[in-house]
């Protein structure tokens, strides 16, 4: 359940392993549960597909966006709103940061090394088999390690989001799902969601470790595949 | 090699590896800098040279020189850093010589924007440098597209000494899609017995050059160069289209806007419309004969693009004044929506413009 995660939601991974996604489906399913939800977007490597962009709709939805204090999408300038304090030291606030991909987007985070205290904040490794550079099990620990090692904070939990974007099938997530449960049996960190579109998160099996997750696709233009 | 899923601009670099290409220069720039990343990441791995130029100018003048000894080499950047680049292309395709230089275009003019576009139309299709000489311009619409013409892209550079560039929308870079890396079909690549690549003490030196000082000699160039563009016009065009037989109204689009023009055309088809596309792959040499395939009914062409009417210029070309031709654009790195779209058409069809 996400709200039994800590208040301070960290979600780190290889760029493209849909950070994003997960973290804007995540923020608007803790609004849904009425509690007060800021998704603080670190984001500040990558300029296209940041959670910003939906700064509008997410208000809609309950959830405050937190990004640059500098307004525009053309903004490239590595510029975090002071603003980002406020859920991390505010405990009324639910928090979800998404975080920039790679240990360089991770970078941002040891700014606030300070309220990264153990056992109060979960920070989540979203991983994507489907990306070349996140295939195998050594590969992607040293993904996680090198990210931890830049963030200063442990990686709690492993999210199994691998997919196809629209076409994603229930093999896809199946052969994600063998990678990270081998990932979690040799770092003891556990599987804490398996990520799916709505419709195929239905036709999963239910045996399988950690929570399923169904998302919605809120990134991606119908024109997208 | 199993389907993956790579960002357009990681994909480049795959795909230029995939062709061969060992050596990179270029010069970072918002929305292609995971390129050059990528390539200074993979590139040393693999044997190759991977070097950031202390600016544009000095990347493609990088390329000169390593296309000029045979190699397959690549630059890229954006629209600002292509312009910087313009008086070497114009050197290397004077000089006859194969490279890829990709442009990832973001809004302009001058710095712009970061976002997407495809503002420089004029300047990949009609020469941003100085004398008569054609780039061979290839515009893909997916990642899988762009992966697939970047490979064969450096073998129509070889086949014809010229060089060639991918122009792809902020969009086409960033986004991520599944590809696969598939060989090209197969060419008959001439032998690089041009290349600089030392006599060993048993021919006449080489000599990689644009500057002619007879005035007969550049002539005779320039009519062997028309005679090259002329080769190039009659094989390498290619065109993707769709219901020209049928369609009341047919859309004029490339890359990314063709994607959204397809989205609208299977929405307007629903309510029962007849919507032709015509896509051009490469916007030179243009197809305009698949013009000539649009039915004498057809009502009007609408041409979409992210700028304020530039491919609209060579489908006024095509059409031969046979058509009306409409236009629907947004610029400064906005997107045409769908629906924007199936309005226009709509009006079209109503004859309400």
């Amino acid at each position: 359940m996400i709200i039994n995660d800590k208040r301070l939601r960290i979600i780190v991974g290889h760029y493209g392993s849909g950070k994003t996604e997960f973290s804007v489906n995540y923020a608007i399913k803790l609004a849904e549960k009425g509690k007060k939800v800021a998704l603080g977007d670190l984001d500040i490597v990558n300029l296209y597909f940041r959670s910003r962009e939906k700064t509008e709709e997410l208000k809609k939805l309950g959830v405050k966006v937190i990004s640059s204090s500098i307004k525009g999408s053309g903004v490239d300038i590595p510029a975090i709103s002071a603003e980002i304090i406020t859920p991390m030291q505010d405990k009324t606030y639910e928090a979800v940061l998404d975080v920039g991909g790679d240990p360089a987007g991770a970078r941002t985070l040891g700014r606030y090394f300070q309220y990264f205290v153990e056992g109060q904040y979960d920070m989540f490794f979203v991983l994507n088999a489907n990306r070349p550079e996140t295939q195998t099990v050594a590969k992607s620990i040293e993904y996680m390690k090198k990210i931890e090692y830049t963030a200063r904070a442990k990686v709690t939990g492993i999210i199994n989001n691998t997919h196809m974007l629209k076409s994603t099938t229930i093999d896809d997530v199946l052969m994600g799902q063998e990678l990270v449960e081998k990932i979690s049996e040799k770092t003891d960190i556990p599987v804490k969601y398996v990520v799916a579109l709505e419709d195929v998160a239905r036709e999963l099996p239910s045996n399988l470790e950690g929570e399923i997750f169904p998302i919605k696709l809120y990134m991606r233009e119908e024109w997208m595949v | 090699m199993a389907k993956v899923l790579m960002k357009g601009n990681e994909a480049i670099g795959a795909a230029a590896m995939e062709a061969g290409c060992k050596y990179f220069f270029g010069y970072p720039i918002t929305p292609q800098s995971e390129l050059p990343e990528y390539m200074s990441r993979e590139l040393p791995k693999a044997g190759g040279i991977f070097l950031q130029a202390e600016s544009e100018l000095a990347a493609i003048n990088m390329v000169y020189g390593a296309a000029g000894s045979g190699v397959r080499v690549m630059t890229s950047s954006s629209s600002p850093g292509i312009s910087l680049k313009q008086e070497g292309i114009s050197y290397i395709a004077g000089a006859e010589l194969p490279c890829l230089i990709v442009n990832i275009m973001r809004g302009g003019p001058g710095l712009g924007s970061i976002q997407p576009s495809q503002t420089d139309y004029f300047q990949a299709t009609r020469g941003g440098g100085n004398g008569d000489y054609r780039l061979v311009v290839l515009a893909p619409a997916n990642v899988q597209e762009l992966v697939d013409l970047i490979i064969e892209g450096f073998d129509i550079a070889d086949q014809y000494r010229n060089p060639v560039m991918i122009l792809g929308d902020g969009m086409i870079g960033q986004m991520m899609e599944p590809v696969e890396f598939k060989a090209p079909k197969k060419r008959e690549l001439p032998e690089k017995d041009w290349a600089t690549t030392g006599t060993g003490g048993k021919r006449k030196p080489n000599i990689i050059n644009s500057l002619y000082l007879q005035p007969e000699d550049l002539e005779e160039h320039n009519i062997r160069l028309q005679q090259k563009y002329n080769d190039i016009k009659k094989n390498e065009i290619k065109v993707e289209s769709y219901n020209l037989e049928e369609a009341d109204v047919v859309i004029a689009a490339y890359g990314t806007t063709s994607r959204i023009a397809k989205t609208a055309i299977s929405q307007l088809e629903k309510e029962g419309y007849k919507v032709g596309l015509i896509r051009p792959i490469t916007l030179w040499p243009y197809p305009y004969d698949e013009f000539e395939k649009i039915n004498d009914n057809c009502k009007g062409i609408l041409t979409v693009e992210m700028n304020s009417g530039q491919m609209l210029d060579d489908v006024k070309i095509a059409v031969k004044g046979k058509y009306p031709v409409y236009f629907h654009s947004r610029t400064g790195g906005m997107i045409p929506t769908p629906n924007e779209i199936i309005e226009k058409v709509k009006k079209i069809y109503g004859g309400e413009i």
